[in-house]
């Protein structure tokens, strides 16, 4: 009988037992992205286990190294919030020094990345570090109880923005760091979304091969954090993409003319000219989105600041070369 | 064989950094320590130091980076000062719990405000509950001698603890001294290659380091790092003896000059012994019972030294390039402590002096004296005085 090859290695690098909460997409994107890394790992070195991680604080870092317990089955090591990008320079600089061949991870959530540890992620990035940064980007600090971070998406609900008589929630743009990334012209820049996990697989697969620093920012829900039942965790993360909240797009080498579009899919109708996409007519509104989730909840009562979230998201498509069309719902 | 060289201490530094031949070296320029890293990076591009040299961004990621590189397992180094140091500060305390045995060259600078970049220690004394051992050399010699052994003491497998020396700024750092740099074999038979079985990044054994700790451990890892200071005492003392056998120069926690049949002790550290022992010498000659005495370590606290030392005297003033405010001087503090049980005890009589660069002259001394003179006499004195003030600046 022929068995299926599974479509990632079944080694675990990101073990049973982390304390993530049920369905949080942070963990399945640390677990899956760790897979990814191990087979780029096989396939560049011959050895699956050439990589080391350096972490920044943050849930994920909390949930998985527990003292005297450990979900890490890769090497791995914990700094302090702002210097996952430092720690891991010294920990590439001693691995060369070392002989040792291999790639090493940091991974930083959107706090520890986009805020406290953009200078550190800047450096390294300069520096040209053979390092992959994964940003798990679920939107706002979660470890410390849902604060905004510059990452929170325009109107989102959280515990500093707080929707008011004179409060929409969150009145700032999300900061995408992919694209501040990208200027570095760095070889490999690339989002990502566990919405799309073969997508997703794909990039960091290309990202742990690439000589040089590449950086992936990743897409995954949290639970508590954005008020959405466990079960809808990876339903809600695809609506983004499909709704144009999260593009997924690729910058090699800095190269802004030419931007690599995943089409969003749901449906998404997409323009291309010479092989580029050039425009994208999404068929599902951003409310299909927004209306999972309990930090959005109160927009709806505000629609005036739901278009105002389209003419951004429009707006952060338009640097990435595409024109979009957003959908109202239908009355 | 050893060869003798004149440079400034931070050429003394990078010295001691290319014979301890560290594999990561990070590092960001501030003044003053600014020439340890240039000239490191000289002899790295010379391939005279086969190192990985990482030009970051700020002190903060110099400190990261060298926790990383120390986390994978190789021996690192850094320089910094004054508000470099204080950048830094959050991480030293990470460096100390995860026992990296980073070593760090600090050219002792004052802290702002107002900016200055001259000499006194608060950078480093504001950093002496972090865990990290320290340092402070007299000359460019020890500046060199103690970075070696620093390196020897932090990688003991009884103490794994960072290490700073601290060697005063512009007095030291870019003030040229006959050095002599010792033989590369020599060095290398002191040291041997650093090989940690505790602090790795190796695919081939996976560890995590650096965890969260529940209040059932946190309180148990610091502990470890009080009772690894409480080993390197005696390391210290080991490392001392070993160094002086294989290099003939003697280093003691605390050395003591003219301390026998001595009224008033002088205590101090760094640069400013030099100019102390100097000044006892000129007492001596006078008649007057008065000695010296140097911290050559500061972290861990030589307690017991301390004891002893306070035997010899009827008066300990303390000279000190640091404020602990409503305190006094951290030596103040630390001095009273060790000495608060003790049945006999000296009077202890605290100096603070020398801040942000101001000259200690023999004219300060002789007020340092007077003052210490009351104490002996038995006669009221404040326990903390600014000596030198400049009443018409206040």
């Amino acid at each position: 009988m022929a068995v299926r090859k599974p479509p990632i290695t079944t080694r675990e690098y990101w073990a049973p037992g982390h304390a993530a909460c049920a369905g949080c997409g942070c963990a399945v994107a640390l677990k899956l992205g760790t897979k990814a890394f191990s087979e780029a790992m096989e396939e560049k070195y011959g050895d699956p286990n050439a990589f080391a991680i350096a972490q920044a604080t943050g849930c994920m870092e909390v949930v998985s190294a527990v003292f005297p317990y450990t979900a890490w089955k890769a090497p791995w090591v914990h700094v302090a919030f702002e210097n996952a990008a430092a720690a891991a320079s010294g920990v590439e600089a001693a691995w060369k020094k070392l002989g040792r061949k291999g790639k090493i991870l940091a991974i930083g959530g959107d706090g520890g990345t986009a805020d406290i540890g953009m200078q550190a992620l800047s450096g390294m990035l300069e520096r040209w570090h053979n390092v992959v940064y994964l940003m798990y980007d679920n939107e706002a600090y979660m470890n410390t109880g849902i604060q905004r971070s510059s990452s929170t998406p325009y109107g989102a609900w959280t515990t500093t923005s707080p929707p008011g008589k004179y409060s929409i929630g969150e009145d700032k743009p999300k900061k995408w760091v992919a694209l501040i990334a990208a200027a570095h012209q760095i070889p490999y820049v690339a989002t990502a979304s566990v919405g799309n996990p073969y997508d997703y697989i794909r990039k960091m697969k290309k990202a742990a091969k690439v000589d040089g620093p590449a950086f992936i920012q990743v897409q995954c829900t949290c639970v508590p954090g954005w008020r959405v039942p466990p079960e809808k965790s990876i339903e809600v993360t695809r609506l983004a993409i499909e709704t144009g909240m999260w593009p997924l797009f690729e910058i090699e080498n800095g190269d802004f003319h030419n931007i690599k579009i995943q089409p969003p899919g749901g449906g998404a109708k997409v323009k291309r000219e010479g092989g580029r996409v050039v425009a994208i007519e999404f068929k599902k509104p951003v409310e299909e989105y927004l209306k999972l989730q309990g930090r959005f909840k109160h927009l709806f009562k505000r629609p005036e600041a739901i278009d105002q979230l389209r003419e951004q998201i429009k707006a952060t498509w338009k640097v990435l070369g595409v024109d979009v069309t957003l959908p109202k719902p239908e009355e | 064989m050893p060869v003798r060289k004149v440079m400034k201490a931070n050429e003394a530094a990078a010295w001691a950094a290319r014979l301890a031949k560290p594999k990561v070296i990070a590092a960001f320029p501030i003044t003053p320590s600014t020439l340890v890293p240039e000239k490191i990076s000289e002899f790295v591009a010379n391939g005279e130091l086969d190192a990985e040299f990482i030009k970051v961004e700020s002190e903060h990621s110099a400190i990261s980076a060298c926790v990383g590189a120390s986390a994978a397992g190789v021996r690192t180094f850094t320089a910094t000062a004054s508000q470099g140091l204080a950048l830094m500060h959050e991480i030293l305390f990470i460096a100390a719990g995860m026992r990296l045995p980073i070593v760090v060259a600090v050219g002792n600078r004052s802290l702002s405000a107002p900016i200055n970049i001259w000499n006194d220690w608060q950078d480093s004394i504001s950093e002496r509950d972090t865990g990290w051992l320290q340092f402070y050399a007299e000359n460019n010699q020890e500046a060199l001698d103690l970075i070696l052994i620093a390196f020897k003491v932090a990688e003991d497998e009884r103490v794994l603890l960072p290490a700073m020396v601290g060697f005063d700024a512009f007095i030291l750092t870019h003030t040229v001294e006959p050095v002599e740099i010792p033989d590369q074999e020599a060095v290398d038979e002191f040291l041997g290659e650093y090989v940690p079985k505790h602090a790795y990044l190796d695919p081939a054994k996976p560890i995590t380091q650096g965890t969260l700790a529940f209040p059932a451990h946190y309180m148990e890892a610091r502990y470890t790092v009080w009772e690894a200071n409480e080993n390197a005492k005696k390391v210290i003392d080991e490392v001392f003896a070993e160094f002086e056998k294989r290099f003939g120069r003697k280093y003691q926690k605390i050395e003591e000059y003219r301390t026998d049949d001595a009224e008033i002790i002088l205590v101090t550290m760094g640069s400013l012994a030099g100019t102390v022992k100097e000044y006892v010498d000129h007492l001596r000659e006078k008649g007057v019972k008065v000695g010296a005495a140097k911290l050559t370590v500061y972290r861990p606290f030589p307690t017991e030294e301390v004891r002893e030392l306070a035997k010899k005297a009827k008066v300990l003033a303390l000279l000190e390039k640091n404020v602990t405010f409503s305190v006094g001087g951290a030596l103040f503090q630390d001095f009273s402590r060790a000495l608060i049980n003790e049945s006999e005890k000296p009077r202890i009589v605290d100096f603070i002096l020398g801040l942000g660069g101001r000259d200690v002259t023999f004219r300060d001394l002789d007020e340092v004296m007077d003052i210490s003179k009351r104490a002996l006499a038995g006669e009221e004195f404040d326990e903390v005085n600014w000596i030198g003030l400049r009443k018409e600046v206040l």
